[in-house]
């Protein structure tokens, strides 16, 4: 059985078919792209995952659990974390508290012990704290610590996002566009970040990505969507010669 | 300007940074222990208010500050409380059962109204806040079995421990110092626990708090009834406080009252509750002051100024008459709210800071410091 499975997914609006029946599968611990031109349903398809919106048809599996009907806060309770393609972050709040909130759900406490702040709680925090640390130290992110979001620059926010995300220890991270926005080195650090994900954190990754260079140097397998139907499965390079991906990018 | 260095995880956790904190909220609790022997009744009796004031500021804060929730509605909840504390004291009920009782009650109806408010954004939510106050205070009047409708309601001076604790006594204002204090400290320990990490991550992108497995609609629940049972225990205290209560104390104007507390306090600290507290509680005398007072001193100007006594006393009752207008407080508030929000959206409390950084930072401030940065990608469409 696959690791993450989605079978026969659906999005229409009205008329339009964002996603039209896409199945596809990530194995445990690889990093599988999703790639396709503007509008192909590719963070649609991020959109069903993580349950921001209904699909029309179609189940989703993780963990051979059936996870369609679940609702958006459990989803990430699963072990399922996503960044956003345009930065969702809480603007007003610093760096290490974004952070903390990636660790909600494994926060145990009740109101009530939070209240009164008891020792349980304290330890908690504690664990909260030193988990995100090592996120911090992982993305390089030690000069931000106690900064608000608002005054930092775009290429620290996507990368804070990351963090995020990490911070809640996920089996399966989404990653919307991770390089959109960002110079050519902030691009290269991102790519090592991203398979060291893999390699050292052991998060399996699906990823929507338009920059063909990055997707290359970090994917082992690729998905190419147009019109929200499935072009193309298999390795980078497959993908790339695949007719029906070209035709799709040049229009020939 | 103090340099913190940070060798445990529990510098960033403790409430007091470093030892400046301890020194000088040590020296602020030892003169507020010490005012009601000091200072006059009729300033004790303001710093009450101020006190009852500040902790529905607190309150407010939770749910409109951190977790993004606007309220105009918590002259209701204050006056939940109020009567529940009311009603309760006619059968005997001790003080320390119907203080709980009154904030359990009105933490259960604030939840309630919180269900509604799940659907609604902004402006629709203040409406819906409007309306459930409407309700609540027409529900007031009518139901005169329970609150003695338009005539209002007595309240006792509490009994505490078989003591009986009048309302202008040392005692009343401690109790009213402990209720703030302790809803200021519970505030905090929220704060730093992951249910107020969760409140500001709700305020400010609840697509992403629902993606890092925060159930938004539990938690704005929560903080609903946390802020209304706050409420409600303060409305206990003003209950006491006022010895009478009606319906129309708690008007519409009660609740922009404490919009204006945490609006002109600061919306993002705690600080600015207390700030905006005894701003508004000094609106009264000032108000008053413009009505004894300020009609002479402008006739005396005017005369010194060289007119005559006829127009001299033309103006005094001109200014006077100025002064003493209905709508005055309420066109008040109105300025007040506008030029904060367009020069000062910080408060006080933002204010206080820049002062303060300027002077740390001498002669290096730069303006731009407290600048909002403008957000141009933010996807609305994701809600």
């Amino acid at each position: 059985m696959s690791y993450f499975r989605a079978e026969n997914i659906s999005l229409h609006f009205g008329g339009l078919k964002a996603v039209d029946a896409v199945s596809f599968a990530v194995e445990r611990g690889e990093i599988l792209s999703i790639i396709g031109p503007n509008g192909a349903g590719k963070s649609s398809i991020f959109n069903l995952i993580s349950r921001i919106y209904r699909p029309t048809a179609g189940r989703i599996f993780f963990e051979d659990q059936d996870i369609t009907e679940e609702p958006p806060y459990d989803i990430a309770r699963l072990g399922i974390a996503r960044t956003f393609q345009n930065i969702e972050l809480f603007e007003n709040a610093t760096v290490l508290s974004n952070l903390l909130v990636g660790r909600h759900r494994h926060s145990t406490t009740q109101l009530w012990q939070e209240l009164l702040f008891l020792p349980s709680v304290r330890a908690n925090e504690k664990v909260h704290r030193r988990r995100v640390e090592q996120v911090i130290e992982f993305l390089d992110l030690e000069p931000y610590r106690d900064k608000l979001i608002s005054g930092l620059p775009y290429g620290v926010r996507k990368v804070i996002e990351l963090a995020r995300a990490l911070c809640s220890e996920p089996k399966l991270i989404l990653l919307d566009e991770p390089s959109s926005g960002l110079n050519v080195e902030e691009t290269d650090d991102m790519s090592f970040w991203i398979r060291d994900m893999k390699s050292e954190l052991g998060v399996t990754v699906l990823m929507v990505e338009h920059d063909m260079s990055l997707v290359n140097r970090v994917s082992d397998r690729v998905i190419a969507l147009n019109y929200g139907r499935v072009l193309a499965m298999g390795s980078p390079a497959e993908v790339q010669q695949h007719p029906d991906v070209v035709a799709a990018y040049l229009g020939a | 300007m103090r340099f913190l260095f940070k060798t445990d995880y529990e510098d960033d956790i403790r409430l007091f940074p470093h030892s400046g904190y301890v020194v000088s909220y040590g020296l602020l609790l030892a003169v507020l222990l010490i005012a009601p022997y000091v200072l006059s009744s009729y300033l004790m009796s303001q710093l009450v208010f101020v006190c009852i004031y500040a902790t529905v500021g607190v309150a407010l804060l939770i749910l409109t500050g951190f977790t993004g929730q606007a309220s105009l509605g918590h002259a209701a909840f204050l006056a939940i409380g109020a009567y529940t504390a009311a009603y309760l004291q006619k059968y005997n009920v001790p003080f320390p059962v119907y203080f709980l009782a009154a904030g359990a009650l009105t933490g259960l109806i604030g939840a309630l109204v919180g269900f509604p408010a799940l659907r609604l954004q902004g402006i629709y939510l203040v409406i819906a806040t409007i309306s459930f106050a409407f309700i609540v205070e027409e529900i007031l009047a009518r139901w005169e079995s329970v609150t003695n409708g338009n005539e209002g309601m007595r309240v006792k001076a509490m009994s505490l421990l078989g003591v009986t604790v009048s309302r202008d006594s040392p005692t009343f204002y401690f109790l009213c110092l402990a209720v703030l204090v302790l809803t200021i400290v519970g505030t905090l320990n929220l704060l730093r626990s992951p249910t107020g990490r969760a409140f500001v991550a709700i305020r400010d992108s609840e697509t992403a708090a629902r993606s890092m497995g925060i159930n938004v609609a539990l938690y704005k629940v929560k903080s609903f009834a946390i802020s209304a049972a706050i409420t409600g225990f303060a409305g206990v205290l003003f209950a006491h406080k006022l010895s009478f209560i009606s319906p129309e104390m708690f008007t519409l104007q009660l609740s922009i009252e404490f919009i204006i507390v945490i609006l002109i306090g600061g919306t993002f600290s705690l600080h600015g509750a207390v700030l905006g507290a005894i701003f508004i509680v000094m609106i009264d005398p000032f108000l008053t002051y413009l009505k004894d007072d300020m009609p002479g001193i402008i006739a005396g100007l005017a005369a010194t100024f060289g007119a005559g006594a006829q127009s001299a006393g033309n103006v005094q009752s001109k200014v006077a008459a100025f002064a003493s207008l209905n709508g005055l407080k309420g066109a008040i508030y109105g300025i007040i709210i506008v030029l904060f929000v367009l020069f000062e959206p910080l408060g006080l409390y933002g204010r206080w800071l820049k002062i303060k950084l300027f002077f740390q930072l001498f002669p290096l401030y730069k303006r731009a410091t407290f600048k909002r940065q403008k957000i141009y990608v933010k996807s609305e469409r994701n809600r």
